[in-house]
């Protein structure tokens, strides 16, 4: 009864540290960079998208330091689209597509289902080598050539500016088959890999969110690698697509590129919302409330998400019954949303909460996401659009998504899943400060991008009348919290991979199939296939001593 | 009330008869959005109070929602949902049906700058003049790449794309000057793509009209850029230039309804007309742009699709012009077009 409630379930004293496990398993470079293990490629992706992380933050602070006053500040016109371009692609084709699926699902979706590895381990490797190939590419393309269009590309801009795009086209190009071959991989592996136990209804609900997105990455993907073809050849050799003095048509392109970019939006947060559904469970020791709910309301979303691209395009002239049908569907989306978010609270009812960071993450996942996808309605309700449209309402609306549902799932997930992958424990005082700090500075940024909206300001403006000003400043000095929430998270997760306390394969006593392994897991994952007997989310049958639950070590 | 979430919401000015609509179901939209997210925020911490844990190793009862509660969980949401969008899309069919009565304003962006001609004659760069209380037609197309034209204050925004024409209107309420902004990144002054409505009272407007059809050739001296200045008084003059000038008459009457090698002009403005394909169409200034632009895709039935491609030929003005001198050509009304004549 007098247990503190602020600190996670401590583990059994004198928990060791495991001799053999994949991360001493070959300690060469070219043991990392030839390997075929799903966790370490979940690590080579996890470098990978940190440092795009980081990239994209610098431009992020870049344009938030122009915006500080009305007029020019740090930087010129040109350097400041080169700046939104550069933040925009970064931050969603290399850090947002890649960061749940390839780092955390990679990793645990094989442990989950009870895997040896995922079904082709090879192509897993294939897939993180093309995705350095093409952002590699992408960035080179966009730092030598310059390209100014915004991570969008609207034709005949994009056609006709004299910047060099086709790098950075061909770049984004490449990187969507990385994203096509982890989707397909995830596919077949969790038709065919599941271990004896692991019914479709048995399966974790962060395999559901997998599922359903790397179905939208197999299906949606073709289409942006064939508009981004379209838009290389246009610039380059000329081709008319989407010029109208050559019989093209602009809003074809933005057809295509949303039918893609609108999907895109579910491929980014629906791992959020698993990550969200394993960790809630786990801190909260209940069992997840309405859980086919939550497994199908994912594969709803990922169906209707196909059907909803034209709700970006209300002011490009498209007939008032097309965005009246865009926006009835629409709607569905925020209905298998708000289904989640009541599933996800009714989880906490009658629960044992423990607060820690994994938690502080949940609840700022799941404001930033009810507010962010009721404004996301409110966009979808045509005549509001019509004021908002290119304004920094929009802007906000998809940063509390993305930026504030994303980054709270990959955040909950870093946290909740590092004793798991690293075998040590990060220091939860620290945690929940960074956690406050950067939900707090979250909401300084964005908030006063919706009311910059309102006013009127359009996005990507390098220049803003002085009436914007007070507004601006609140967003940058928001900004700079969260930029400092993160410096510590790096921090103190520096020091923690080395000098953490040892975990114990249970630190939060979980219930997740994962749990049962090592901390950090052996290489083969299990000795021998493992059976499951429970499900995945059940706290009502405890045994003792939880810490021992697990398959041999 | 009003003023005072007006304020809070930062919202601009409401000088339009569209503002009050929108922005009452803005309020209604965000205050619900507000509750709900305060209400989930809440009940997260609350249940956090309620149920903090005991004791390691606690084991917590086994609950699944009733049916009832996954009813109330879909329906509740899908029900203001709904109403959102009834109340959205009935405000958004009136935002995109002018009225037949509304006064044209022919819109042109270009990088970067705002361009605006009225059907008698005068244009102007920049400054759109209009009249309160009347309705205003804004016809819009593009020279180069795409822009979008936002008044905030009018709550009306619509884009202009190259090589056709998309229409917005609006009744001004209050008399002033409001800003234009362009919301479609168009390049590297997108964000000082500015303009300004002045809003004047419908007396003082049509002196300021009749002013400038006065002053017309004197401005066009003061004008440096040519291709800026209608030549000729009114649009419909001018466009009966570029027609002769383009050869449209060859194959187009405009004295008489009788059939050439196309169409006749005279009548054909809002007529119904007959496709090819069995469609029936009304040729409005979208359709007839788009004739001029690709005339092989709708083509009236009865006739052949021989008419070349103008894409790249007319310019953005020139297509309106010839628009307004197509809307001039009435069968029950002397041609008013007199000057420029040619042939």
């Amino acid at each position: 009864m007098t247990a503190p409630i602020t600190t996670a379930a401590v583990p059994p004293a004198g928990a060791v540290f495991p001799k053999k496990h994949y991360l001493n398993d070959g300690t060469t470079i070219r043991s990392w960079l030839l390997t075929h293990d799903h966790k370490r490629i979940a690590i080579l992706y996890l470098v990978a998208v940190i440092i795009a992380l980081f990239l994209g933050g610098v431009f992020a602070m870049v344009i938030r330091l122009e915006l500080l006053t009305p007029g020019p500040t740090i930087i010129e016109a040109l350097t400041y689209n080169r700046m939104f371009t550069l933040h925009g692609l970064v931050m969603i084709f290399m850090f947002m597509i890649p960061v749940i699926p390839a780092v955390f699902g990679n990793f645990f979706l094989p442990i989950m289902l009870g895997a040896k590895d995922v079904a082709f381990p090879k192509w897993n490797l294939t897939s993180w080598y093309v995705y350095i190939f093409g952002s590699a590419l992408m960035l080179w393309g966009l730092i030598t050539g310059g390209a100014d269009t915004g991570w969008t590309f609207y034709t005949p801009y994009s056609t006709t500016t004299t910047t060099n795009i086709a790098p950075v086209m061909l770049g984004v190009f490449i990187i969507g088959f990385s994203s096509i071959l982890t989707g397909l991989n995830f596919i077949v592996t969790i038709h065919t890999l599941r271990a004896p136990g692991v019914t479709w209804f048995k399966m974790p609900l962060f395999i559901w969110a997998v599922y359903a997105t790397s179905i939208i990455q197999v299906l949606a993907t073709p289409v942006l690698g064939l508009t981004t073809l379209l838009v290389a050849a246009e610039h380059t050799f000329g081709f008319g697509f989407f010029d109208p003095a050559r019989g093209g048509d602009p809003i074809l392109f933005q057809h295509l590129f949303w039918f893609y970019s609108h999907p895109a939006v579910y491929i980014m947060v629906l791992p959020s919302m698993g990550v969200i559904s394993e960790v809630i469970c786990a801190v909260a020791r209940k069992n997840i409330f309405g859980y086919k709910m939550i497994a199908m309301s994912s594969l709803g979303i990922a169906f209707v998400g196909f059907f909803a691209w034209g709700h970006h395009l209300f002011t490009s002239g498209q007939s008032a019954f097309d965005a009246g049908a865009f926006a009835a569907i629409s709607m569905l989306v925020g209905v298998f949303t708000a289904i989640k978010v009541f599933n996800w609270v009714g989880t906490l009812y009658k629960g044992a909460i423990a607060f820690t960071a994994p938690f502080a993450y949940v609840c700022g996942f799941l404001f930033f996401l009810v507010f962010g996808g009721m404004t996301g309605v409110a966009l979808a309700t045509v005549s509001l659009d019509v004021h908002w449209q290119d304004t920094y309402f929009v802007v906000a609306h998809f940063h509390f998504i993305m930026v504030g549902a994303v980054i709270m799932g990959f955040l909950a997930a870093l946290h909740y899943w590092f004793p798991k992958m690293f075998g040590r424990k990060y220091p939860e005082n620290w945690a929940l400060l960074a956690a406050g700090l950067i939900v707090l500075g979250f909401n300084a940024t964005f908030i006063p991008q919706f009311l910059l909206g309102n006013a009127g300001m359009p996005r990507r403006y390098y220049e803003y009348p002085e009436r914007f000003t007070a507004l601006n400043v609140a967003s940058t000095a928001g900004a700079s919290l969260l930029a400092f929430g993160f410096v510590i998270i790096a921090i103190y997760l520096a020091i923690a991979l080395r000098y953490g306390e040892v975990a114990g394969r249970n630190p939060w006593g979980s219930r997740g199939y994962e749990w049962d392994v090592p901390s950090p897991p052996p290489t083969e994952n299990f000795d021998k296939v493992p059976v499951f007997t429970r499900g995945p989310h059940e706290y009502h049958d405890i045994p003792e001593d939880l810490a021992k639950v697990g398959h041999a070590s | 009330m009003n003023e005072f979430m007006r304020r809070m919401l930062f919202l601009p000015d409401q000088a339009s008869t569209f503002a009050l609509d929108v922005d009452h179901l803005h309020y209604f939209v965000i205050s619900v959005t507000m509750v709900a997210s305060l209400a989930v925020g809440l009940t997260a911490i609350a249940f956090f109070w309620k149920y903090r844990r005991r004791r390691e190793n606690q084991a917590t009862p086994f609950i699944s929602p009733t049916a009832g509660f996954e009813v109330l969980a879909i329906s509740v949401p899908l029900a203001f949902f709904l109403l959102w969008f009834a109340m959205g899309f009935r405000d958004f069919v009136k935002l995109s049906s002018p009225p037949p009565d509304a006064m044209d304003v022919y819109v042109m962006g270009k990088q970067w700058m705002w361009k605006f001609a009225y059907p008698e004659g005068p244009n102007s760069l920049g400054v759109l003049h209009v009249p309160a209380n009347r309705p205003v037609r804004m016809l819009i197309t593009s020279r180069d790449v795409i822009h979008s034209v936002f008044i905030p204050a009018f709550r009306v925004k619509m884009d202009a794309l190259p090589g056709r024409y998309t229409e917005v209107w609006f009744t001004a309420t209050k008399t002033g000057r409001f800003q234009i902004l362009c919301t479609e990144y168009c390049g590297a002054q997108h964000s000082k793509m500015w303009g300004e409505v002045v809003v004047m009272t419908p007396e003082a407007f049509d002196d300021w009209l009749k002013e400038q059809q006065r002053g017309l050739v004197t401005r066009q001296d003061l004008l440096a850029d040519e291709t800026q200045v209608t030549p000729q008084g009114s649009l419909a003059q001018w466009g009966k230039q570029v027609a002769v000038a383009q050869g449209c008459l060859r194959c187009h009457n405009v004295d008489t309804t009788a059939p050439s090698t196309g169409p006749s002009w005279v009548d054909l403005y809002q007529q119904r007309t007959k496709l090819t394909d069995g469609r029936e169409i009304i040729a409005d200034e979208a359709y007839l742009t788009e004739s001029m632009m690709e005339p092989t895709v709708k083509v009236v039935a009865g006739y052949q699709p021989v008419m070349p491609n103008y894409q790249g030929k007319l310019s953005g003005p020139d297509a309106a012009a010839i628009v307004e001198f197509i809307k001039s050509l009435r069968s029950d009304r002397t041609v008013p077009v007199t000057a420029g004549e040619e042939q």
